[in-house]
């Protein structure tokens, strides 16, 4: 029964992990590039949800929602903005450019007077309610994470799998040269990719929010998707909720079982022993360069 | 524009091209040499700092910008260091053994990340490092009664058969002794046959394969050396700084140096010296600026991060090639004068270069 609570709790917070990694998968995949943005998106995307409901005094519904719209948009400005113009020089040089752009996301939201500074509780309906069936107890925000997260990677899943756009997107990630010539807009394709995966942080974020509460630096959490996309393999979308449930269910036994300390190098543990045992990742495609 | 008539072969290979580079780096020297004298105690401390950080910077530089590995974690080898040195040196050891242990130890360190580093490339290199980076750190904290943990440990100054080092000015002086020393080593590994698989490896390892560069000696070769120098950095941050905790050796340090390389310019080993310029003298900098700022602005604590955000921004979209890319922009540009064009430095794009198929 300890073990089936742990795995919940493993689970919640593993789909946090698996949506930020899905962000950063989405990047790579379209763009080649790997956003260390991703986590202070997600905290960027939890203050809108915050601010929509306690400053602008939306319900909840409706803040939800407009938070992860808003975050889109973000996404696309940001990529419009700053990415579009360095696309094509070596890769390292976009890494430290989504690392500036996470310093001036946490910096400003730290700006912010009386609020930046502060931690906050996100009044989500669900607050505080738990189930119980039998000996297992099960908070509400843990439920509401996971159902959310089935939903989300279902509605992923059927527009990559059926929608014009999804198919667009497969295309251009897989050669963008030729998607091009195939008539695809593989340059607003990219920005609606950093749009999509803005919101998916935004929805990650809304989700975080009521567990761990809000506050400028909760985009570190970023750091620990990193691990995830990689155990799922950097490529691949299934991937990276598979190898966030693998981080957090490894990450919520080992805080029980093993000694203290151990819950936070987990899954770095975890990602070195991949990278040693199989680099491609679970999922991960196996692709050689012809010379 | 300078026109070098080389009579000589080993004019090829000397480390001063030319009658001004010797003119300037004697004059940078004797200021150098000078400084404890002609400067205030406290700016004496800051160029302290700014030789340790290049220290660190050089180590960073031959592993990132000259053999292509990124490393996500380097504060790690800093913090392997700087242990080393704190433990070694309150148990009495002398101080040049103990400096040297620093960086044999942080060479090891780096031998073990750059193993799992000849498998993995490009992104995937930058996880193990960084994964490397949060085990170490938690390792300092957990380790208690070598490393005193979270609660920190405080170090004793250098010191040698009785002789202490426990001024500023001396202590300045050992800087600057490995600081030059360090220089001089990678100014000499980068010409010789070594330095030059390392660049090889950098612009292309299938290339650099098939002239025959053994890729696993030569990639675990660069990061062990940086990984030393990273260590003999942190020992002299660790005498400077006389208090480590397991916090100063985090994600925030390690991407702090990465920062520090990028802007100071890859690639070139100037650029390790002005990027840790540019590292310790940004803050003085946003300190003074904010008497300028309306309080709000000036006295929000998330601003110093804002600026290195956009300052970071700003050099990867606008001088890719850093403080010491600017330089030498400015340079030809009075060479050449009036004959300098736009497009004299402008890199090629490759968008077909793939890193998943490499």
């Amino acid at each position: 029964m300890q073990l089936l609570q742990l795995l919940i709790s493993g689970i919640a917070q593993g789909c946090i992990y698996g949506l930020i990694a899905l962000g950063f998968v989405l990047i790579y995949k379209a763009t080649e590039t790997v956003s260390f943005a991703q986590g202070d998106l997600m905290m960027v995307g939890a203050f809108a949800g915050l601010g929509a409901m306690t400053w602008l005094g939306f319900p909840f519904w409706v803040s939800v929602p407009a938070a992860i719209v808003a975050m889109g948009v973000f996404g696309v400005l940001l990529e419009r903005l700053v990415i579009r113009p360095i696309l094509g020089q070596p890769a390292f040089s976009i890494v430290m450019l989504t690392i500036g752009v996470g310093y001036v996301l946490r910096g400003l939201i730290t700006m912010i007077p009386d609020v930046g500074t502060d931690t906050h509780t996100m009044p989500v309906p669900y607050a505080g309610q738990v189930l119980q069936m039998g000996s297992l107890v099960v908070a509400a925000e843990q439920l509401v994470v996971i159902a959310f997260t089935t939903v989300l990677c279902l509605g992923l899943f059927a527009m990559f799998k059926y929608s014009k756009l999804g198919i667009a997107m497969q295309a251009s990630s897989q050669n963008q040269l030729a998607a091009y010539y195939m008539g695809i807009p593989v340059q607003s394709l990219n920005g609606l990719v950093w749009g999509l995966a803005a919101g998916v942080a935004a929805v990650a974020g809304l989700l975080l929010a009521p567990i761990t509460f809000v506050h400028a630096n909760m985009g570190f959490i970023g750091l620990k998707a990193f691990p995830a996309a990689v155990v799922g393999g950097f490529g691949s979308l299934p991937g990276a909720i598979v190898g966030g449930l693998v981080i957090g269910i490894v990450e919520s036994l080992s805080g029980f079982y093993l000694p203290e300390g151990f819950k936070d190098i987990a899954p770095y543990i975890v990602v070195l022993l991949m990278l040693v045992l199989k680099p491609n990742g679970l999922f991960g495609e196996k692709l050689r360069k012809k010379v | 524009m300078r026109f070098i008539f080389k009579t000589q072969y080993n004019q090829d290979i000397t480390l001063a091209k030319h009658g001004g580079h010797v003119f300037w780096y004697s004059l940078l020297a004797l200021f150098l040499i000078a400084a404890p004298w002609v400067v205030a105690e406290y700016w004496l401390a800051q160029l302290t700092f700014v030789l340790i950080y290049a220290v660190v910077g050089l180590g960073l530089m031959l592993l990132a910008g000259f053999t292509g590995l990124f490393s996500m974690g380097h504060a790690a080898f800093l913090g392997v260091g700087a242990y080393t040195e704190a433990v070694m040196v309150n148990a009495g050891v002398p101080f040049p053994l103990a400096l040297i242990c620093a960086g044999l130890f942080s060479a090891i360190a780096g031998v073990v990340v750059g193993l799992p580093a000849l498998r993995v490339k490009g992104i995937y290199l930058g996880m193990a490092t960084l994964s490397f980076g949060f085990i170490v750190e938690e390792g300092i904290a957990r380790w208690e009664h070598m490393t005193g943990g979270n609660a920190g440990l405080s170090v004793n100054p250098p010191a040698m058969l009785g002789w202490t080092l426990d001024s500023t000015e001396e202590f300045y002086f050992l800087c600057l002794v490995v600081a030059v020393g360090a220089t001089l080593a990678i100014l000499n590994l980068l010409r010789s046959s070594t330095g030059r698989a390392f660049v090889a490896i950098r612009d292309s390892e299938i290339s650099a394969q098939s002239m025959g560069i053994h890729l696993a000696r030569y990639k675990t070769l660069s990061f062990a050396l940086s990984a030393a120098l990273a260590g003999i950095g942190g020992a002299l941050y660790a005498h400077k700084i006389q208090f480590l905790s397991p916090d100063q050796f985090n994600i925030i340090q390690s991407i702090d140096l990465l920062l520090m390389v990028v802007i100071g310019g890859l690639g070139s080993v100037h650029g390790a010296f002005l990027g840790a310029i540019f590292l310790i003298v940004m803050p003085q900098l946003i300190a003074m600026g904010k008497d300028f700022l309306p309080a709000a602005i000036g006295g929000a604590t998330g601003l110093q991060g804002t600026v290195y955000g956009i300052v970071l921004i700003a050099f990867v979209l606008f001088e890719p090639l850093g403080l010491y890319g600017r330089w030498l922009k400015v340079r030809t540009w009075f060479q050449l004068f009036p004959f300098y064009r736009r497009g004299m430095f402008k890199r090629q794009k490759s968008f077909q270069k793939s890193d998943r198929l490499k």
